[in-house]
């Protein structure tokens, strides 16, 4: 047996990164580094897109200057059906492998997708008043994105109501999974139902009905979101990984470093 | 995959898969209530409730905009592209109304075919553009949407 010391195979490597990803100090430190450059991404991509979206971008030929409200609007949206995604496939994760970094990905999703659905809800009616001249009405669209936040509000709910953390992580996996089959509701819901929201702008096979001016702050503005939401989830996460460790030799160390 | 794991890969994939399966018979079966409003088609055809409130929705008739000089009385037609329906309104009007535009009415159906509406909600299509571009357009996209 020479062979035994040569390099690792392609599913060696990936098992290798695999089970590191997945071990918290690791993640640990590696978020750590990441998170300053997360930030100064974050800050480039929200000033140009807010610069572009409230100076650059031309007023709607019907809606005028309250058109640019779809600035917060649309990436809050699109971030709270995303979250719900990255949440119900680190449950699945989870409960298939129970690696519990998955366990803690899937927790700290849901008070950020909770934030970003009320966003969206509250930017929505804000926006629905002036335009459709009222403030909430109980169509498709509305209805199972308000659903949505109930889902949120579910998971953190069940999570803060059993006390061993390991077994509420697969509770709320499985309701997070329930949940998934909101998601084609909210985004079809448009198109299936007669409802007072219009039909995708962006989000089609088709070519996007919206001017180039327009759309290049919307997609800046989105990418910025989802590189805040990157951000948080990995500050929570890490806030969580600290939490549950506490009593490993790891976390110790931590503790003194930072205070010597 | 461990024989454990792949069971529970299965059992998430039955889980999700079910409760798909549930939710579109449920969405199936109440497709009429999840319409938030009827076309002038719908009407026509005597699918709009008679004894109670409904919404219809379609685009308003250039030209039929009449307003009383008076009073806020309005009435105007509403078009599916295939039916038209007589809406009469007394209030303000929402800014986006316009002739071509979409709009959802709440009211009631009148014996002689009128709708008298409590409520007028504008709809706008999912077109954004500067206005030299909507002008530049031979059709308004207002008028061709739906």
């Amino acid at each position: 047996m020479i062979k035994t010391e040569a390099a690792p195979s392609n599913s060696g490597l990936f098992k290798l990164w695999y089970h590191r990803m997945a071990s918290p100090v690791w993640f640990y430190r590696i978020s750590g580094k990441l998170l300053p450059w997360l930030w100064a991404l974050f800050a480039v991509l929200l000033v140009t897109g807010l610069y572009g979206g409230l100076v650059t971008a031309p007023a709607d030929y019907q809606q005028g200057d309250s058109f640019r409200i779809i600035y917060v609007h649309v990436p809050a949206a699109w971030l709270s059906m995303f979250v719900y995604m990255v949440m119900a496939v680190s449950g699945a994760i989870a409960l298939i492998w129970r690696i519990k970094l998955a366990e803690m990905v899937l927790v700290s999703c849901a008070p950020i997708g909770a934030s970003f659905t009320f966003i969206a809800l509250v930017t929505g009616s804000l926006w629905g008043k002036p335009m459709w001249g009222t403030w909430w009405v109980w169509d498709a669209r509305m209805t199972s994105e308000l659903i949505l936040l109930f889902l949120y509000l579910g998971v953190i709910g069940l999570y803060s109501a059993i006390e061993d953390k390991r077994m509420a992580s697969r509770a709320v996996a499985i309701l997070a999974l329930v949940g998934i089959v909101n998601i084609p509701i909210i985004h079809y819901s448009v198109e299936w139902w007669n409802t007072l929201h219009q039909g995708a702008t962006v989000t089609k096979f088709d070519k996007p009905s919206i001017h180039i001016d327009m759309l290049i702050p919307l997609l800046l503005m989105a990418g910025a979101f989802k590189v805040f939401f990157a951000i948080s989830l990995l500050l929570r996460t890490r806030n969580e990984l600290l939490e549950r460790e506490l009593p490993r030799k790891w976390v110790k160390q931590l503790v003194e470093e930072n205070d010597g | 995959m461990t024989p454990v794991r792949k069971k529970r890969l299965w059992l998430i994939l039955a889980l999700v898969l079910g409760v798909g399966v549930s939710a579109a018979l449920v969405l199936q079966a109440f497709n009429q209530n999840m319409m938030f409003y009827y076309s002038p088609k719908d009407i026509k055809a005597g699918q709009a409730p008679a004894n109670h409130d409904f919404r219809v929705g379609g685009l308003v008739v250039a030209g039929t905009v009449k307003r009383d000089p008076s009073s806020l009385d309005v009435h105007f037609d509403v078009t599916d592209l295939t039916e038209t329906v007589t809406v009469k309104y007394t209030g303000i009007l929402p800014d986006l109304f316009r002739e071509g535009q979409g709009i959802i009415a709440r009211g009631r159906l009148l014996p002689d075919g009128v709708v008298e509406a409590a409520e007028v909600l504008a709809k706008h299509d999912e077109n954004y553009m500067p206005p030299e571009v909507a002008d530049s357009l031979p059709h308004k996209p207002a008028e061709e949407a739906q």
